[in-house]
């Protein structure tokens, strides 16, 4: 992910929510400016372990499974590949699943469409390869290397994705803070009471 | 040959082991002006260093899954992750312990000073009145009354300094509380919920400071109690006990001491522990008038049972035989649900203090339309948690990709609610431990074989507990998550609980038991045992605040012995 890129995809963000809620809050405004500093400042990211064909891929993979949307940026912003090639790097094991898994879906998408691998596809393909793999229910002897290996890169950008500054942000953790009082709003209790069978 | 270093110097008492009854221990005989040296099988506490308790999962390169993603693979270095307190593990290396056939039996050992207060926790419950004399014929009945006890709780609890509010039930006594901490929104379903359903569900019981004490802060509310505390506001036996005893002049700390035996004179009284030295693998003894084992109780048995001699040939103060009997753990069952009433809850820091703010005590005392005997409570979890690696599990029950399982993801967030039962065993003769003739280990040691079963009762019990926790979660409109296997495969093993208990008993019968009420040895005078071990039975109320409690009872009589010239 390039400064550039990743400015852009702020910007497009920052289009969004222009659009869909009239302005952004001060804080998300705050959040947006630094999150491009912590871009800029951390510099590109360099694969330790994978291929640029294969961390392009991861990074494609990533993207497609948690897209960037008008509340927050995505997994390929949060640096979610970043953090699988690094594990890649600091494991043997890691890596066999990594580059085995991501032979095997450039395999499949070659003999699926026109001899093109994952990148090379339109989006439109690679979504209705992602529908076929994302799912237990396709499970099939030749389908599923590839519903093992989808299963561990969603659970691993997801896992990248929540724990990043860009995630807990998306989620709304606002926890582990040092605070002198605990107290619980009487909004949210009302909100979850109302919505239960013990109102 | 190992040439054995004896120290000079006679301590008037040896406590081997620093957790919480150790610790106690500790702080009760230097408080009385005694010479203590402690034991310690593991390295000094650094919080400053060994703490994590504030670290974002993002501030660390591998975000907590190991150096070589050891957290993938189920290699786990670590029993409760990265991020948590160091307090000891499943396995040790060079420290094997055995099972015989078809015993699957978790000993968790810790070997840091603090032991496991450094992490566990810290619910805090008293026992009950029938806890220490059984009506119903089961098991037997404790040399020591609730009476007698109340008052060694009080100062307990006022030490340590545990949350609650007076409810007047019988099964839960009330105690010295601090206030309470307010429910979380997940908790105010639950409380709504067992209300419908005739439970009672009250203020947790937790040894964090909701208000400064014994110059220890009050709680800040990161919620991190697990990862340890650096304010020392929520209770260790390292920070609130050891470190304040330290600076009386008082204590001796020996590290990377594992104690091997106790050494006693013709007349059966110990004279001195024999321990290797780690970092020199040498054999050394610190001589004393009095001992205090507290080494856990399955280690406090282990020690006891290696320490022969002509006069105890089957282990020191054995003659009941009585030595790795009735070993015991905690029944464990748990589920978790989703709420939906609790989707899209809006934002807010619901940490407070780590764990529960409320829970449910047993409440179906004398009811005999159930099946099984005593009892269980129910502990709850829930919350906006800080996402932790593991977070991404949740996909394997979402599946699928893009906006919408991110928009799912973000939606269920803080919406499940966990129930975890808490039961009583009941004492059988099938689960106990040994020494293994054929094994020691690093240090030469012989190590411990256990022998394991849980029975009919406590079966029968996780089927009622799944049968009440579905009850609670469809209450509030939840679905229990996943499918439940059958109770016999539902139940946690034995020992993964970690309350073990009950394998250097004591009783007021000396054929029958190893320790009198005052956790001493029935035939060593100067011996004391104060962990679990001494525990008759093991009630559904976690046993760290009862060690508290009878650690400081037994030391205060120990002190007292000494002075009046009795030990």
């Amino acid at each position: 992910m390039s400064d550039l890129q990743s400015r852009r995809d702020l910007l497009r963000t920052i289009g969004a929510a222009l659009t869909t809620q009239g302005a952004l809050s001060a804080q998300d405004t705050q959040h947006v400016h630094h999150t491009v500093m912590q871009a800029k400042a951390a510099g590109k990211y360099q694969p330790k372990a994978l291929t640029a064909h294969e961390y392009a891929t991861l990074q494609r993979l990533a993207d497609l499974i948690i897209p960037a949307d008008e509340r927050s940026p995505g997994a390929l912003q949060a640096g979610a590949a970043d953090f699988i090639d690094f594990l890649c790097a600091a494991s043997d094991d890691m890596k066999e699943i990594y580059t085995g898994g991501l032979l095997w879906i450039d395999d499949e998408m070659r003999r699926r469409y026109d001899g093109k691998d994952f990148l090379e596809a339109s989006p439109a393909n690679q979504t209705t390869f992602l529908d076929l793999i994302a799912w237990r229910k396709n499970a099939s002897p030749e389908l599923n290397p590839g519903i093992e290996f989808f299963s561990w890169v969603r659970r691993m950008v997801a896992d990248a994705y929540y724990t990043s500054p860009i995630g807990m942000k998306d989620l709304g953790f606002m926890g582990n803070s040092a605070m002198t009082e605990f107290q619980v709003p009487k909004e949210a209790i009302d909100y979850a009471v109302r919505r239960s069978p013990l109102a | 040959m190992l040439q054995i270093t004896r120290s000079p110097r006679v301590f008037d008492v040896v406590v081997v082991g620093s957790g919480a009854g150790g610790g106690t221990a500790v702080k009760v005989l230097t408080d009385r002006g005694l010479d203590v040296a402690l034991l310690e099988a593991g390295p000094m506490l650094n919080p400053d260093r060994d703490f994590k308790e504030h670290v974002l999962p993002y501030q660390v390169d591998h975000r907590g899954a190991g150096p070589h993603a050891e957290v993938y693979f189920n290699r786990s270095p670590w029993a409760f992750g990265y991020f948590a307190a160091p307090n000891g593990n499943w396995t040790l290396p060079g420290e094997p312990y055995t099972m015989a056939s078809g015993t699957d039996w978790k000993w968790f050992r810790s070997r840091i000073l603090g032991g496991r207060t450094n992490h566990y926790g810290r619910i805090s419950l008293r026992f009950s009145d029938y806890d220490f004399q059984p009506e119903d014929g089961l098991g037997d009945p404790w040399p020591v009354t609730y009476a007698e006890m109340s008052p060694w709780y009080d100062k307990a609890e006022g030490f340590i300094g545990v949350t609650g509010t007076k409810e007047g039930l019988r099964t839960a006594p009330d105690g010295n509380f601090l206030p309470a901490i307010a429910p979380r929104v997940h908790e105010v379903l639950v409380q709504k919920s067992c209300g419908k359903l005739n439970i009672p569900c009250i203020p947790s019981r937790m040894a964090m400071l909701t208000k400064p004490l014994n110059g220890r802060a009050a709680c800040h509310y990161c919620g991190q109690c697990g990862r340890g505390c650096r304010t020392a506001s929520a209770f260790t036996s390292s920070q609130a006990m050891i470190f304040p005893a330290m600076k009386t002049g008082k204590l001796t700390i020996l590290t990377g001491a594992m104690a091997r035996e106790l050494v006693s004179d013709g007349n059966g009284k110990v004279t001195a522990v024999s321990y290797v030295d780690k970092a020199t693998r040498s054999e050394r003894q610190v001589r004393c008038r009095a001992v205090v084992v507290a080494a856990s109780a399955c280690e406090s048995a282990r020690l006891l049972m290696n320490s022969k001699s002509p006069r105890f040939p089957n282990g020191i103060a054995n003659g009941s035989g009585m030595l790795g009997r009735n070993l015991t753990d905690t029944v464990g069952y748990s589920v978790n649900g989703y709420v939906p009433a609790l989707a899209g809850l809006p934002r807010h820091n619901s940490d407070g203090i780590g764990g529960m703010h409320v829970y449910v005590p047993w409440w179906l005392y004398g009811d005999n339309n159930k099946d099984f005997p005593r009892g269980y409570h129910i502990e709850i979890g829930g919350g906006f948690d800080m996402p932790q690696l593991g977070f991404g599990g949740q996909c394997s029950r979402h599946e699928g990709y893009g906006k919408k399982l991110k928009d799912t993801i973000r939606e269920q967030y803080g919406a499940h609610v966990h129930l975890a039962g808490r039961g009583e065993m009941i004492p059988n003769k099938e689960s106990w431990c040994e020494i293994d003739p054929s094994r020691v280990d690093q240090f030469g040691i012989p190590v411990l074989r256990f022998h394991f079963a849980w029975s009919d009762h406590e079966i029968r019990q996780v089927r009622h507990m799944e049968q009440t926790f579905a009850s609670i979660i469809e209450t509030m409109g939840g679905q229990v998550l996943g499918t439940q296997p059958p109770p016999e495969r539902g139940i946690s093993p034995g020992g993964f609980i970690i309350h073990e208990a009950g394998v250097v008993r004591m009783g007021s019968d000396r054929k029958k038991s190893v320790l009198n009420g005052y956790c001493q040895a029935h035939e060593v005078s100067n011996l004391f045992v104060c962990d679990a071990a001494p525990f008759v039975s093991n009630p559904d109320k976690n046993v760290t605040l009862s060690i508290v409690a009878f650690a400081w009872r037994a030391s205060e009589y120990l002190a007292e012995e000494m002075r009046k010239g009795n030990v």
